[in-house]
């Protein structure tokens, strides 16, 4: 914590970066990002296993871009969507610095996508536990238990929109689900049109998503439905090889192929 | 259950399988007429979200069909529909859709019999699947809660 102040108030103090982007304490002692400008305002930084938040989504916020060149307290979730953002051509390596602690407790700071490419193929990028296995659970129920869970749950979505404003892959400034010439979703929160927005949102989040699990955290209704994106980043990891968030390189999953490629249902 | 008689949408490119279609009906070959086409440029503009739309709208089963492989007019777009698919396809196994009620072929312009092939056969396998309760109720619902 102290390594990642210090840092972060010489960066500002030499005038390198114009803004942090890192986490401080909100009301109730939740974790809340803070966006420092000043260098005596590092001292509201913290850096703990708390915070989970993935702080790239801020990244490409006009607001936050029209600041200058920032530096972003990073985890894993981070890095790996700066990574993926990089790929999508979103963000370029001079805009920002990327500070992290690793789990030891010592402070890095990366420079450039390659840095954090090297750093994040020594990290564990696999699902979380908790996730897995109810991907699993869910696979065992037949067809019609599944639809009955999918409908249970997204009886209850009231269409905020929420977890696509905390996805840091979400990042069209206009969405399908705002389409109305034609419609292609409804605009209220009836249990088709909750059904279809979560079939596009997880399909335009296809070989995209980090896993960082934060559109579930962000639902006010609780629904788990970071397991859809979860079920393409295997799919995708299954046929295609590819993760998301790895390298600054990566085609794009969906609008790329190989000649080759392997499915057992057409006929 | 017998006198069921399937609706079928398919979605099908217009340089192989729609013309195979055609092929088909210029060779006088007699196929099921549960099956409504819909002529698309290529497999690649046939977005995921038509066959939900299909379904929406009351289709008991979905075909999507295109050219063969390396046989695409444009080059790669059923390369790219395939890839959209696989992801597809999976995703909304995981959601609880009956995929046994999509069916994804190639069928290229001279193949008039295997186009009428597929169409008895997946029209058989819907019949035997019956109405598609499920997805009937969610668009029943969906009547009830709109308020527009
Ligand atoms: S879909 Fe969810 S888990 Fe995936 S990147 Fe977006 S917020 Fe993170
Ligand atoms: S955050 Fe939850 S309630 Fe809000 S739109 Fe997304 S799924 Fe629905």
């Amino acid at each position: 914590m102290d390594s990642i102040r210090k840092r972060a108030r010489e960066l500002l103090e030499k005038n390198t970066v114009k803004v942090v982007i890192g986490y401080g304490v909100g009301s109730d002692n939740t974790v809340r990002a803070i966006f420092v400008r000043r260098p005596e305002g590092v001292e509201e930084l913290i850096f703990d296993e708390t915070c989970v938040q993935n702080l790239a989504v801020y990244l490409l916020k006009n607001e936050i871009k029209q600041i200058g060149k920032l530096c972003i307290i990073a985890n894993i979730s981070a890095l790996r969507t700066i990574l993926q953002l990089a790929s999508e051509h979103q963000i370029h390596e001079e805009e920002l610095l990327c500070l992290s602690v690793t789990p030891n407790g010592e402070l890095l700071e990366f420079t450039g996508f390659k840095d954090i490419e090297n750093y994040i193929s020594s990290c564990n990028r696999d699902l979380p536990d908790k996730e897995s296995e109810m991907i699993k659970k869910l696979e065992k129920m037949s067809v019609d238990e599944r639809w009955q869970f999918w409908m249970n749950h997204l009886s209850r979505c009231i269409k905020c929109y929420a977890c696509r404003s905390a996805c840091p892959m979400c990042y069209c400034t206009r969405c399908q689900v705002e389409y109305n010439q034609p419609q292609w979703i409804t605009v209220e929160a009836t249990l088709m049109g909750n059904f279809e927005w979560q079939i596009t949102r997880t399909m335009h989040l296809a070989g995209r998503c980090v896993n960082c699990g934060e559109c579930a955290r962000a639902c006010p209704e609780d629904i788990p439905i970071n397991l859809l994106n979860y079920k393409t980043v295997l799919t995708v990891k299954e046929k295609y090889n590819i993760s998301a968030g790895t390298n600054a390189n990566i085609d794009s999953v969906m609008s790329s192929f190989e000649s080759d490629d392997k499915e057992n249902f057409i006929r | 259950m017998s006198d069921f008689q399937p609706k079928i949408v398919a979605f099908v490119c217009t340089w192989c399988t729609y013309a195979g279609a055609d092929l088909a009906g210029t060779s006088r070959i007699k196929y099921e007429p549960n099956v409504k086409i819909i002529r698309f440029p290529c497999t690649g503009r046939i977005d995921y979200m038509f066959l939900i739309k299909a379904f929406a709208n009351g289709a008991d089963g979905v075909i999507v069909s295109g050219c063969h492989p390396n046989d695409c007019h444009y080059v790669s777009g059923n390369f790219h529909a395939r890839r959209r698919w696989i992801v597809f396809r999976e995703l909304v196994d995981f959601l609880g859709m009956d995929v046994n009620r999509l069916c994804f072929s190639w069928v290229s312009a001279a193949e008039g019999a295997q186009w009428a092939k597929i169409v008895n056969s997946f029209t058989e396998e819907i019949r035997q699947l019956g109405p598609y309760k499920a997805y009937m109720e969610l668009v029943k619902k969906d009547k009830n809660e709109s308020v527009f």
